[in-house]
């Protein structure tokens, strides 16, 4: 049997996902090794460095994945409450024991300088579940019994995060909702949330709420006028009125009384309500200016002067994208970002021959996941996203992160080669 | 397959519009906007000014005036700084260790990574002793920097000085000076500034995101290289302007020194004077401070600030404008009986001239002659034309300069005062005034004001029979004679030359045997006027002359601040002047010349109104003039007025009791 080609290891294994996969994490590499160049150790191998530790980290992840594509994925969806209780109970845990880097209590040390980031795993677990939960037979998106109970699976590690608080990877989750629409999930939603964050971004930005409402209440006006012999769609405008008005006060409170002060002047910033170049400024201003910098060809690799004299902190982390625009330019960035959408539309075609729910919803909430780091990330470096600490998948430098991209992908790509085989349960 | 497929394309759409967006942003930070490579070559380029040493000036005959003298500043860099005997440090910068503490501290809170400056300008002795430690004491090296220095400590007014850049010339520059340049503030420093200054050059060096260089930035490619500033020949005499230092020492006063052939002007001495030296390195603040305090003013420019009645030496003017219309001939005489009557005002003489035509009446300096002369233009057509003809005399006697800004090639010359028929009109009431009314202008008082230079020009004029040159102190820039055409003009009066010499005859017969007569220059003939200023308290004493009278080679105007009759001060010291300049030595007795030199003519400060606030006081000249003429009695009136304008004397015809030189 297992000298059956077709049963073979690599046996529908999608190349072309890898091998986007293998592209971006030597992207990473060679731009990782720029950003943290240290002319001390000339080497690339020197493991006082971060290039050096990347490349462990990259050959650590290359056999994860290996072991990934030679185990058994079928157990996957019997284990999958059961990884999502483990990792909800490392999301607690991580909250009494957890070691504090940078302010998110986000970390479990593991001993031998490796520590661990239960909140990258919950990304793995939650996808699993919710992926096992919509597989079952009776379980209708529409209806609001499993609309709850799908939404309780993404709340719930959410607002663990939250208490870290870590509002990057938090937001992380909301991204899920594509999932929920491709599953059934009425278009509302997603309208309703588009407007939100419209809603959300004025009601900061204009001082005055009436200049916001007032608007607002013309449009629902004209639209009821319009349709007025239709009850229904009247009704609807009202009370879609009254939600909107609703959320303009919680905003307003939520920024005024809520959030906290670095939290407001990172917002802030991105609205161009402030401009503080030299404090909470500092980052996105000279992120901008090593990108901008970069013209249509770059600077040239290891000569983008933003980056050798290390103007943007946290480069080879979570502003790796400004070595990609400053020493490859707006080609090089380009790339990269086609890359990604390249490899989120594949992985949407992989969903799509799946004749298992399962593997659908999961592979949607890989895509989901991946991509709300890429925009994120990369808005997050061209200022059109407030700074959010999130790293850019595969590219950035961080053992966790790439280890935990790396799990998310290729269990896709084994569950992927299994298309053929058994449709569970 | 569900019934939800076709929802993918919306997933797709939503993809790729957002990657598309992130696209659009890129294309504009990465393509359209042009700012951001230009702020990352900011982010790494510090452009160094490489200073240029500023140019020397130099008096006429090549001698130094101002230099420049290196003195080293030891600067520190934190980081660099390894432990070290802190206290033989201290011991060679003479400080002690709180002191050490104190700037190391200061020198941290600005960088750690950066240099700073520890200790300012060490002279080159000082230095000397340092330099060989130096390596011991790692992270502290030292800075060479050049400052003025004035070997004979001489023409500061004239020189005037450097001073750092303010907030307004910045601005005006534009982007020529930045904060911490040098600027020249005032006299030839501020006038020649562009000359002087040279080229400033820029060095680029790379630095990383704390500001730490890193190197030069393409091999020095785009670096430039400083240009010293121009040495910068100056037309002043050394040996005279020293000399004109030393005698009025001890006085108030100016001496202004111009050669008649040419314009240029030989000495500026502006008295009480300071030593430029003073107002340069680490003492220059207290310094400052002191001279601003000073109710004498050394820091006022008197040459071309200060403005003095010029009493008899304004005599021959209207003679002249006389003899020019044809009003009268140097051959009128007029019988002095000792006093002049204008209308009611009596005008007196010194003494009973009897008998004086033009140069008699020069010679003696006879009020009545010229207070005559006066009326007669005023009055040519008549009492009810005296507006038309007095604006007619008035355009005349600017044509020598008064009244306005000759334009000497330095800035914050001031302009006199020659009053407009409309002053008068304005005090008097249109119409009510007369000759008889403003006769005291005749002899250069009244409301007439000047400055020394513009004294000293109209002798050039005199001297000249009829033109002057612009007044200028620049002779070279470099190697090259400055031969501009505003330099090289003749300004006419508009009086023709042949009447100059009846005036001129009167001029040398007051230095032959006149009332200068004490001045005589053996071997020299001197051609000169005595005056003496009408002044609450002591009047001043003015003398202007030139000389020789054949090819005059000086000019020359000499005031001493309420020292009385100008042949007791004044013309001594333009005599002594006159013969350096010519002679290159003074052969008369020593005796005098030491009592002229050693003599204490300082103002009583309790008269003495501090002359930092002229400029407020010209506005109230005006007013207090106007208030002065209305009242009576006169003297009282002075007196009650002395507080506020002191320095500054005024005569009006109705105070006009006291008798005239």
């Amino acid at each position: 049997m297992n000298n059956n080609p077709q049963r073979s290891l690599f046996f529908n294994v999608d190349w072309i996902a890898v091998i986007i996969f293998l592209c971006l994490c030597t992207i990473g590499w060679f731009n990782i090794h720029s950003a943290a160049f240290d002319p001390r150790y000339p080497s690339a191998f020197d493991m006082h460095t971060d290039y050096g530790k990347q490349l462990v980290f990259i050959i650590v992840a290359v056999s994860l994945g290996i072991i990934i594509l030679l185990l058994e994925s079928r157990f996957l969806v019997a284990l999958a409450p059961a990884i999502y209780a483990i990792t909800t109970l490392l999301l607690m845990a991580v909250l009494v024991v957890g070691r504090n880097v940078g302010g998110n209590q986000a970390w479990i040390s593991l001993g031998g300088g490796f520590r661990l980031q239960p909140s990258e795993l919950a990304k793995f677990s939650t996808c699993l579940l919710l992926a096992r939960y919509l597989n079952g037979t009776n379980v209708k998106i529409t209806e609001l019994k499993s609309f709850l109970i799908a939404a309780g699976i993404i709340l719930f590690p959410m607002a663990l995060i939250m208490l870290q608080p870590d509002a990057g990877s938090t937001l992380v989750f909301s991204a899920l909702i594509l999932v929920l629409y491709r599953e059934g999930l009425s278009p509302y939603f997603l309208i309703l949330e588009g407007l939100f964050i419209t809603l959300f971004v004025l009601t900061i930005k204009v001082d005055n709420h009436l200049y916001v409402i007032g608007p607002l209440v013309a449009i629902a006006a004209i639209i009821m006028l319009l349709f007025k012999r239709n009850k229904k769609i009247v009704s609807a405008v009202f009370l879609g009125l009254c939600m909107c008005i609703a959320f303009i006060f919680s905003v307003n409170f939520l920024y005024n009384h809520v959030l906290k002060p670095h939290q407001k002047v990172r917002i802030d910033i991105v609205l161009g309500i402030t401009s503080d170049l030299k404090g909470k400024g500092y980052n996105v201003n000279q992120s901008k200016i090593a990108i901008g910098s970069g013209k249509l060809w770059g600077q040239g690799y290891m000569h983008g002067t933003q980056t050798i004299y290390k103007f943007v902190p946290e480069q080879s982390t979570d502003f790796i994208f400004c070595t990609v625009g400053e020493e490859w330019g707006f080609a090089g960035a380009v790339t990269v970002l086609g890359l990604y959408l390249f490899l989120v539309l594949r992985i949407i075609r992989i969903a799509e021959r799946q004749r298992s729910t399962f593997t659908r919803v999961y592979a949607y909430g890989v895509a989901s996941v991946i991509f709300f780091h890429v925009v994120i990330n990369v808005g997050m470096t061209i200022g059109i996203v407030p700074s959010i600490g999130i790293p850019l998948p595969f590219i950035s430098y961080g053992g966790s992160s790439l280890v935990s991209f790396t799990l998310l992908l290729f269990v896709l790509i084994k569950l992927d080669s299994n298309r053929m085989g058994i449709i569970y349960a | 397959m569900n019934s939800f497929f076709v929802r993918r394309y919306i997933i797709a759409g939503i993809f790729t519009t957002i990657i598309l967006l992130l696209v659009a942003k890129l294309f504009y930070i990465q393509i359209i906007d042009d700012h951001y490579r230009l702020y990352a070559t900011k982010n790494v380029l510090r452009p160094i000014k490489q200073y240029p040493a500023r140019g020397p000036i130099l008096d006429r005959n090549g001698k130094i005036l101002v230099q420049n003298e290196a003195f080293y500043d030891i600067m520190v860099t934190p980081k660099q700084v390894k432990p070290f005997d802190t206290l033989e440090f201290c011991k060679l910068l003479n400080i002690d260790k709180t002191e050490f503490d104190l700037r190391f501290q200061k020198a941290i809170k600005y960088s750690p990574s950066l240099p700073s400056i520890f200790e300012k300008q060490l002279s080159a002795e000082t230095y000397a002793s340092l330099q060989e430690r130096l390596s011991e004491f790692p992270g502290f090296f030292s800075t060479t920097r050049y400052l003025r220095t004035y070997p004979d400590s001489t023409a500061a007014q004239f020189l005037g000085y450097i001073g750092e850049v303010t907030d307004r010339d910045i601005k005006r520059s534009g982007g020529r000076y930045q904060p911490g340049d040098y600027i020249g503030v005032s006299g030839v420093e501020k006038a020649y500034e562009d000359v002087l200054r040279g080229q400033v050059g820029v060095k680029y060096t790379v630095v990383n995101s704390h500001g730490v260089p890193q190197g030069s930035y393409e091999n020095g490619a785009f670096d430039t290289v400083a240009r010293p500033g121009e040495r910068l020949k100056s037309s002043l005499d050394l040996r005279i302007q020293k000399l004109g230092e030393e005698l009025m020492k001890g006085k108030v006063g100016s001496i202004v020194a111009i050669e008649p052939s040419t314009g240029e002007i030989l000495a500026f001495v502006s008295s009480p004077t300071y030593d430029p030296n003073l107002l340069v390195g680490r003492e220059r603040g207290n310094n400052a401070a002191k001279m601003y305090k000073d109710p004498y003013d050394p820091l006022l420019i008197r040459p071309i600030q200060a403005y003095y009645p010029p009493g008899s030496s304004f005599k021959p003017l209207s003679a002249l404008i006389a003899l020019q219309q044809g009003i009268i001939t140097p051959q009128l005489t007029y019988d002095c009986p000792g006093v002049y009557w204008a209308g009611n005002h009596p005008v007196k003489c010194l003494e009973v001239h009897g008998v004086v035509n033009l140069s008699g009446a020069v010679a003696g300096s006879c009020n009545g002659y010229f207070s005559m002369v006066f009326q007669k233009i005023i009055d040519l057509n008549g009492y009810k034309k005296v507006d038309t003809t007095f604006s007619q005399w008035r355009t005349n006697v600017a044509k020598f300069g008064l009244g306005s800004r000759l334009g000497l090639d330095m800035p914050n010359e001031g302009k006199g005062f020659l009053p407009t028929a409309q002053h008068y009109d304005k005090i008097y009431h249109y119409g009510a005034w007369r000759s008889s009314t403003v006769v005291s202008l005749a002899i250069g008082q009244g409301e007439l004001l000047a400055t020394p230079l513009q004294l000293a020009n109209i002798e050039c004029t005199i001297a000249n029979h009829g033109y002057y040159y612009t007044p200028h102190l620049i002779k070279a820039i470099g190697d090259k004679e400055v031969t501009t055409a505003e330099f090289t003009s003749k300004h006419y009066v508009g009086i023709d030359s042949l009447y100059f010499e009846p005036l001129i005859d009167g001029m040398q017969a007051v230095v032959d045997h006149g009332t200068a007569a004490a001045s005589k220059i053996p071997g020299i003939v001197m051609c000169g006027k005595t005056g003496t200023a009408q002044n609450h308290g002591e009047d001043h004493s003015i003398f202007v002359a030139f000389a020789p009278r054949i090819h005059p080679k000086i000019a020359i105007a000499v005031i001493v601040e309420n020292g009385g009759q100008g042949a007791h001060w004044a013309a001594p010291i333009a005599s002594y002047m006159v013969e350096k300049y010519l002679t290159d030595t003074i052969r008369r007795p020593m005796d005098e010349f030491n009592r002229i030199k050693n003599a204490n003519l300082m103002p009583d400060l309790a008269n003495y109104y501090s002359s930092s606030k002229r400029s407020m006081l010209r506005d109230s000249i005006k007013k207090a003039k106007a208030d002065s003429l209305r009242k009576l009695p006169a003297k009282k009136s002075v007196s009650t007025k002395s507080k506020k304008n002191n320095t500054i004397a005024y005569v009006t015809p109705q105070n006009n009791r006291r008798r005239y030189e």
